[in-house]
């Protein structure tokens, strides 16, 4: 479609690397100013500017866009910051298809969520510094996206993690926001440590940091092994699962998953951004990224595949039981990027990253709907106290319902084409876990269909359950916060099908997505469509669809929800009394965060504390930093005494020294 | 011998200063009464200002010798000279406010100190034992009486005095390393002395003998243990604009002593001055250190402060290479300047019924003036040696010239040392930022000081010591002029 941007053309007279250059620096010079200079430009000067950066950054984006649709790949390092033991530390850009999609998806959510945030935060003190932070977000996700080498990489990927630290706690003032951003940053340490270590795994196995040069070699060292206190292993595993390990923190996977539903006391808009749109799925576009590497690691792949469909099924269900409308989504975001992570399991890796824009764009819809209500609502979150807006928010009500059939995988709604795609993915894939992963996956349709309407009907249908002061002042949200919505629903009912033949059956992502020939369960599907291409393929997938267990469970899915919720509303809470231990279960979210915070937190605490008291105050300040200072003033106070102030003093010991030298040099 | 063949337009600067001040001298004598000092203060400030342009315009690139020998025009000499008239002109700036608020403002104190420039002068250019001492006595006598200029004041006379006798003990044991060098050698000109000394061989007794008298005259004039006794007493007791006179410019014209003398002189028993210089070095900044601690006036710490700071510094000259040279003369043109800023901010805050000196006196500082509380904190992390003060580049050139020469030990021992000396450095920081100000109604007085002693000190402490735009240019020409004068 984007080959119709010609305008493209215009910009080949300017070097692309400039281009290249400008896309997220025009974000971080948004983000200074905005943060420095908040108080000089006032709320207008900053929303206008953060608008307009990154505005010029999606554009821009667009252009590079176009022009890799035309076959300019780019793999420059435009600056070596140090060169330390051999390893140079540098600053560099890829672009290649899996990158410039990431720009696009990136830099237009962000746009979305620039504009949908003039409206939502408009009363709030902390102006500036939101447009500041995400302006920054947008930057750091950018340098992480188009990075060439894993140093890089890695001052993306924990840049992002700092500025979603900083806006989870955005309201500092509130104790839930503070326990929030901690558990958050807390959690992807955990992740971000096995990154790191796989970041230097790969700097010693291959002794480079840099994409192409690992990438390349990555055959060669696939026998290399490593003898472990676990036994003999492949280094390439190793490195593998490492790596992944940072993906499951940044990507919320099961058990490093606890901090994303508490991240939801950020700001709406943040929750649409980073929280579901674009930082969570870092670590799913990392794993792609990395596919040279996975693809030689089945073990690895395995795992990937086992701990997405764990994720993509346990964290459904939980939904089902929220009744804060944001952990409703946050619990399906975490959901759906189990799903993602399916696919990358399966090696699926291009319907992962389609998976991951078709989701962008619903999960960003809901999120920015579901806040657009908050908003209405007078910041009031709970749905049981909701109802009946389907009147008084059209515009609200119709996105919001584009996102949830999406989300439920309708056709031919965008999240029914990536979502059937990674099904009939783990369907043909012949890993370790592929059949387990195929029954979580299935069932996970029925369950996300039956959250996803549960929410559109507690929200929008029934009558309204609030209390009456606030439904006389119930109004549709104002035009900057609509428009994002209409804006984020177009891709969300026509991304399946404009991508969905030229990434499952064409070759959309080229060299960018490298897969061994016998996990390729992409070339399977294709296979089943004939080479029909167009619109047929479409039709043909949509036709397939009907006829598959997906489209039945999804139905099922909202017919259940209809039911339960619009219907016979007494039965929900009949269910939850009658299933006793399950619905507590759920509600406790399998007890993950009691266990965390009991043996983790606790002992850890505890372990601090010892060390503070005994080790730090008793043993280091107590007798090495002050029983040094004491031995020092105590001598300097005895050594003072030398200082007599009698001029025959003074002239004996120079007469002593003068003596102490002859002896010394003269005589020995 | 003609008055050609002397050759004596190489001492235009040193000539100029002694006639200037002889003019301004007897210029005092007929100016009205009311008039008379700040005119001689502004000539004497003048002439300083006028000798470093004399001698940038002629900036020595050759060693030349004049008066048959007795005199060298290097460009060592000449960066020397050149500092040690700087400085002279920044203090005789900070000390105008001082000196007028206790009547010592006269034209006779800053004669003096032309004088003792001119002294320090001939130091930096002497080729010749009779015209070292000349300067170096001609230096000491002026300081005795500039010291002495609170003549009712007890403290200042009786550090007068102390300095007076002691100077002269050290001053008879340096004639007498000289007499001693000049019975084995025959000759007072430091290059013939070399020369003959490389052939009298370096296990010569006699020989051994008048190094260590020379080498304990020239601890004493920089102060090094134990013969620094007369530091704290003189830095205490003199007047401040003395004390800041004092740590500033003769410590140049001590590097110029010590590198005429024993670099130029007796280069060929680097051996033995080596050790001896160790053992001075170390005990200097061990008990420079180790006693500031204990020092509750700030003029006495500084004092302390000034010993240690010798000590880093002859870690330079004892290291024995051009390096190590180079190292010690950016060390010491960087002391001095810091340590002309600290009197100078002294200076600043006293008043006329307050000196200012305690310690405690400092307290609160950061409320009542934040921005000399900023150069006070800038001072002393430079005089701490962190990065990215000047201080810490010194520091860093000495102890990289130490681990050169393969005495990474002494080099260890000196960066504990310096540690420790942290510490009394960083409590003066304390004391501004964190400690609640006197309820005495002197330390809360505005600071009246003239706008052109205000300027000097903010160039002196930002752009010298805190903001470096100039330290690869001096790093050079360090090396250069070392370069010259070694081979």
């Amino acid at each position: 479609m984007f080959s119709l941007v010609r305008f493209g053309a215009v910009f080949s007279k300017i070097n692309m690397s400039t281009v290249y250059l400008i896309i997220p620096l025009v974000c971080l010079t948004a983000s200074i100013i905005c943060g420095l200079f908040g108080k000089a430009i006032g709320r207008r000067g900053a929303h206008s500017i953060a608008v307009s950066g990154v505005a010029l950054a999606f554009v821009l984006s667009l252009v590079v866009y176009a022009d890799v649709q035309d076959g300019n790949l780019a793999n420059q390092t435009l600056y070596i910051w140090a060169i330390s033991g051999g390893i140079p530390f540098q600053i560099g850009f890829l672009i290649d298809q899996l990158s410039v999609t990431m720009m696009v998806i990136v830099t237009f959510v962000s746009l979305a969520v620039h504009i949908y945030t003039i409206g939502y935060m408009a009363d709030d003190p902390g102006y500036q510094r939101f447009f500041c932070y995400i302006s920054l977000f947008t930057f750091s996700m950018l340098m992480l996206v188009m990075s060439n080498n894993f140093l890089q990489l890695f001052f993306g990927w924990e840049a992002v993690g700092l500025v979603s630290y900083l806006l989870i706690g955005f309201w500092f003032e509130r104790d839930a926001a503070i326990f929030a951003n901690m558990k958050a940053f807390l959690v992807n340490r955990i992740g971000d440590l096995g990154f790191l270590l796989g970041i230097a795994a790969i700097l010693y196995v291959f002794g480079s940091s840099d994409y192409a040069a690992v990438f390349a070699s990555a055959p060669f060292v696939k026998e290399a092994t490593v003898i472990s206190p676990f036994g003999e292993w492949q280094w390439i595993t190793v490195i593998c699962l490492l790596l992944f390990m940072g993906a499951m923190g940044k990507s919320a996977q099961v058990p490093l998953h606890v901090w994303l539903p508490d991240s939801m006391e950020g700001p709406t808009p943040i929750s649409a951004l980073i929280h579901a749109a674009t930082m969570v799925t870092a670590g799913i576009f990392m794993v792609a990224r990395m596919s040279p590497l996975f693809e030689f690691s089945e073990t690895a792949l395995s795992v990937v595949l086992v701990i997405g469909a764990t994720t993509a099924i346990f964290m459904a269900l939980i939904g089902l039981v929220q009744n804060d409308i944001k952990r409703v989504v946050a619990y399906s975001t975490l959901s759906q990027l189990g799903y993602m992570t399916v696919a990358l399991g399966a090696s699926a890796y291009e319907i992962a990253i389609f998976h991951l824009g078709t989701h962008a764009f619903f999960k960003a819809l809901l999120f920015l709907g579901a806040g657009s209500v908050i908003i209405a609502m007078h910041h009031e979150q709970d749905m049981r106290k909701m109802g009946g807006l389907r009147t008084i928010m059209p515009i609200t009500y119709i996105t919001c319902a584009v996102g949830a059939l999406a989300l439920a995988g309708i056709p031919p709604f965008a999240g029914f084409f990536s979502k059937d795609a990674i099904i009939e993915a783990v369907h043909h894939s012949e890993i370790w876990g592929a059949q387990y992963a195929y029954i979580a996956v299935l069932l996970g349709v029925f369950v996300t269909a039956f959250y996803a309407f549960r929410l559109l009907f507690m929200t929008f249908h029934g009558r309204n359950r609030s209390g009456t002061d606030i439904i006389k002042h119930l109004h549709e949200s104002p035009n900057v916060v609509i428009l994002p919505l209409v804006a984020l629903a177009i891709p969300s009912v026509f991304a399946g099908f404009i991508f969905f033949g030229p990434v499952v059956v064409g070759d959309y992502f080229g060299d960018s997505i490298f897969i061994i020939r016998y996990h390729d369960v992409t070339q399977k599907i294709a296979e089943g469509f004939n080479g029909k291409t167009g619109l047929a393929l479409v039709l043909a997938a949509i036709w397939h669809g009907l006829f598959t267990w997906p489209f039945w469970l999804a139905v099922s899915g909202a017919v259940g929800a209809w039911y339960c919720y619009c219907k016979n509303t007494a039965l929900p809470a009949k269910i939850a009394s009658a299933s006793g231990p399950i619905y507590r279960i759920l509600d406790n979210k399998y007890g993950f965060d009691d266990f965390y915070q009991a043996v983790f937190t606790k002992s850890t605490v505890a372990f601090g504390k010892l060390l503070s008291k005994h080790i730090d105050a008793g043993l280091i300040d107590g007798t090495l930093v002050n029983g040094t200072a004491n031995t020092i003033s105590g001598f300097s106070a005895i050594l003072r005494h030398i200082q007599t102030g009698y001029t025959y003093h003074y002239a004996f010991v120079m007469i002593i020294g003068l003596f102490g030298l002859i002896t010394v040099f003269v005589w020995l | 011998m003609t008055l050609q063949s002397l050759q004596t337009a190489l001492a235009l600067p040193e000539i100029f200063v002694a006639a200037m001040a002889s003019a301004i001298l007897i210029l005092g004598l007929f100016i009205n009464k009311d008039r008379n000092d700040i005119v001689c203060f502004w000539l004497s400030v003048f002439t300083l200002i006028a000798t470093c342009v004399l001698i940038i315009s002629d900036f020595a690139t050759q060693t030349a010798f004049a008066f048959n020998g007795l005199f060298v025009d290097d460009p060592m000499g000449d960066l020397l000279k050149v500092a040690i008239c700087l400085l002279s002109a920044t203090i005789f700036i900070y000390s105008r406010q001082y000196n007028q608020d206790r009547n010592i403002f006269s034209n006779e104190y800053y004669v003096l100190g032309l004088f003792a420039v001119c002294g320090m002068m001939v130091m930096a250019s002497a080729n010749h034992l009779l015209t070292l001492y000349l300067g170096l006595e001609l230096m000491s006598l002026c300081l005795y009486s500039m010291i002495a200029f609170f003549r009712d004041d007890k403290l200042a006379v009786e550090a007068a005095m102390k300095y007076f006798v002691l100077g002269a003990l050290a001053s008879s044991i340096l004639l007498y390393g000289m007499s001693l060098l000049y019975g084995l050698t025959g000759a007072l000109e430091l290059a013939v002395i070399s020369s003959v000394v490389s052939n009298l061989g370096k296990d010569n007794l006699a020989l051994a003998l008048a190094v260590v008298f020379i080498v304990v005259a020239l601890a004493f004039k920089i102060g090094a243990v134990p013969f620094h006794m007369w530091i704290p007493d003189v830095y205490h007791g003199a007047p401040t604009s003395t004390t800041a006179f004092i740590s500033a410019a003769p410590k140049i014209a001590a590097f110029a002593l010590i590198m005429r003398l024993l670099v130029g002189g007796l280069e060929d028993l680097h051996v033995q001055w080596q050790q001896m210089l160790i053992i001075l070095a170390l005990l200097s900044v061990a008990v420079g250190n180790i006693i500031a601690i204990a020092q509750d006036n700030l003029k006495r710490m500084l004092a302390y402060s000034t010993i240690s700071h010798m000590g880093f510094f002859l870690f330079g000259i004892l290291s024995g290479s051009a390096a190590g040279y180079s190292a010690s003369l950016f060390y010491i043109l960087i002391y001095a300047t810091m340590s002309c800023a600290a009197f100078g901010l002294i200076l600043y805050l006293s008043t006329k019924d307050f000196e200012s000196d305690q310690l405690n006196d400092l307290k609160g500082l950061s409320k009542r003036s934040p921005w000399t509380a900023l150069l006070f904190l800038i001072l002393m992390f430079s005089m701490a040696g962190v990065p990215p003060t000047a201080g810490f580049f010194a520091k860093l050139s000495v102890i990289q010239a130490l681990i050169d020469a393969n005495l990474a030990w002494v080099a260890v021992v000196a960066v504990v040392l310096a540690v420790i000396g942290a510490y009394y450095y960083l409590r003066i920081i304390k004391l501004i930022y964190f400690d609640a100000p006197q309820t005495i109604p002197e330390a809360d007085a505005p600071i009246a000081v003239q706008s052109d002693s205000k300027i000097v000190l903010a160039i002196n402490v930002i752009i010298i010591i805190a903001i470096l735009p100039w330290i690869g240019t001096l790093i050079t020409l360090c090396n250069r002029v070392i370069k010259q004068f070694v081979y």
